[in-house]
C-alpha cells in the first residue's frame, strides 16, 4: 500500500451504524426496513428516564454485494452501547428469519451482521434476552443456506449474549479495534478479582480479547485494518469459500476438550491460548 | 423524562426527511419530515428535566422568523447543550440541500 492509499484510508469504525450499512453494501443498493420514520423505538427506556432512539439503535439495510441480494444488520454501538433490547432485537431475528424463509422460496439472499454491543439492555431484562435467543435460532437456520457474515468492527466490540450470535456465524470478521467477548473486563475484575483481571489494564484487555488474538486464536476468519474496502475483500473471499461443512459452534466438544487442559491456577496469556487453540480443532 | 411541543411559522413544504445525530450523551436526534407547507411542529422528548424555558429560547431564536421549509420534527435529546441542538436542527435543514441518493438519505 503507498503512502497516499493509506492517507485516503476510509474508515469504518468512525461510521454510523446506518453509514456502515450503506458503505458495505453496493453502491445506491441499500434500501432501509423498518427505519426511524416507523418510529419503533423503545417502550421500555422512557419510563426508566432514558430516551428512546427511534431506531432503538439498529438498522436493517437492504441491497446487494457484488449483485447478490443481502440484508445488513447494523447495531449503532453509540446508543445505549450498542445495548439488545425488545424491539432491536426483534428488529435482527425478523431480519433473518425473513431471510431463511426467501432462501427456502428460491431468493438467496444472505446476511451481514455488525456487531457493535455490550449484549443484553439491562432496562428490558427478559424480553432482550428472549430477543437474542430468537437471533441465535435464527442464524442457526440461516446459515443453512447462505453464510452469515459477522462483522466486529469496534470501538464497543462484541460481547455478553451477542458474543454467542457471532461465534454462531459461519465466518467473523475483526478488525484491531475490536473486542469479543462473553464478560466485560470490569464484570470479570468484579467477580474473579483484580489479581486475575484489571479492567484498566488497556493492552492485556486487548491481548486476550482484541482481533488480532481472536483471529490467531481461530474464533476469527478474517483480521482486517480498520477500512471500508478491506472488510468488503474479505466478505468477498468469505462468501467465496460458501457454506462451511461444519460450522465452528459445531466443534464444542473440540473446544470443551482444549478449555480442559487450561490450568487455572495461572493467569492466562496470549501466548498460552494461541497455543491451545492451535491443536486439532480441524476435525 | 420531559415532553414538549412548540409550533411556529414556515415556509414552503420541507423536499424530505431527514435524520441527523444519535442518541448519546450531549447529543440527540433530530427526525426532519416533510409538513403542510406554512407551519412547524417541534416535539421535544428529553431525559433532562426542568428545561422547558430553555428549550423555548432555542427554538424561537431559530424558528421564529417563518423562514425556514415547513417541517415536523421529532427531537431525542440525551442533555445535550443549547449550543449543539442548535447545530443538529441547522445540520437537519442544511441535508434538505443535499443531493439525494437513491431512496433517500440520511446518516
Amino acid at each position: 500500500m503507498n503512502r497516499t492509499a493509506t492517507h485516503y484510508r476510509d474508515s469504518i469504525t468512525e461510521l454510523s451504524a446506518r453509514q456502515r450499512a450503506r458503505a458495505l453494501l453496493d453502491a445506491g443498493s441499500m434500501r432501509e426496513l423498518a427505519d426511524p420514520f416507523c418510529h419503533l423505538s423503545s417502550p421500555w427506556l422512557g419510563l426508566q428516564g432514558i430516551t428512546p432512539q427511534a431506531d432503538d439503535g439498529v438498522v436493517v439495510a437492504k441491497g446487494s454485494f457484488d449483485g447478490q441480494p443481502t440484508v445488513v444488520l447494523a447495531i449503532e454501538g453509540g446508543y445505549q452501547g450498542g445495548s439488545m433490547g425488545e424491539v432491536g432485537g426483534a428488529k435482527i431475528a425478523g431480519a433473518l428469519e425473513l431471510a431463511a424463509e426467501d432462501n427456502r422460496n428460491g431468493i438467496p439472499i444472505q446476511a451481514i451482521i455488525l456487531f457493535e454491543t455490550g449484549g443484553v439492555r439491562l432496562q428490558e431484562a427478559n424480553l432482550g434476552l428472549a430477543a437474542i435467543a430468537e437471533i441465535h435460532s435464527a442464524i442457526v437456520d440461516l446459515r443453512r443456506y447462505q453464510p452469515v457474515i459477522g462483522i466486529s468492527a469496534g470501538p464497543v466490540g462484541c460481547y455478553g449474549g451477542m458474543s454467542i450470535a457471532a461465534g454462531l456465524c459461519s465466518y467473523l470478521i475483526m478488525t484491531r479495534e475490536a473486542r469479543l467477548g462473553l464478560n466485560g473486563p470490569a464484570v470479570i475484575e468484579q467477580e474473579a478479582g483484580i489479581d486475575e483481571f484489571d479492567s484498566r489494564d488497556k493492552p492485556f484487555i486487548w491481548s486476550l480479547t482484541g482481533g488480532e488474538q481472536r483471529f490467531q486464536s481461530g474464533l476469527a476468519d478474517a483480521y482486517v485494518a480498520d477500512d471500508i474496502e478491506e472488510v468488503r475483500m474479505a466478505m468477498r473471499t468469505l462468501r467465496a469459500r460458501g457454506t462451511p461443512p461444519s460450522h465452528r459452534s459445531d466443534l464444542f466438544e473440540n473446544y470443551l476438550g482444549r478449555l480442559a487442559m487450561i490450568d487455572t491456577g495461572a493467569p492466562a496469556t496470549a501466548e498460552m491460548v494461541r497455543h491451545l487453540y492451535a491443536i486439532g480443532l480441524e476435525s | 423524562m420531559e415532553n414538549f411541543t412548540y409550533s411556529y411559522p414556515a415556509g414552503k413544504t420541507a423536499s424530505k426527511k431527514v435524520l441527523v445525530g444519535v442518541v448519546a450523551s450531549g447529543d440527540l436526534e433530530v427526525l426532519l419530515e416533510p409538513a403542510t407547507a406554512g407551519a412547524t411542529s417541534v416535539h421535544i422528548n428529553t431525559s433532562v428535566t426542568g428545561k422547558g424555558k430553555t428549550w423555548g429560547e432555542v427554538l424561537n431564536r431559530i424558528f421564529i422568523t417563518g423562514a425556514l421549509p415547513a417541517a415536523k420534527i421529532d427531537i431525542n435529546d440525551c442533555g445535550a447543550t443549547p449550543g449543539v441542538v442548535r447545530l443538529r436542527i441547522e445540520q437537519a435543514f442544511e441535508e434538505l440541500n443535499e443531493p439525494d441518493a437513491k431512496g433517500g438519505r440520511y446518516e
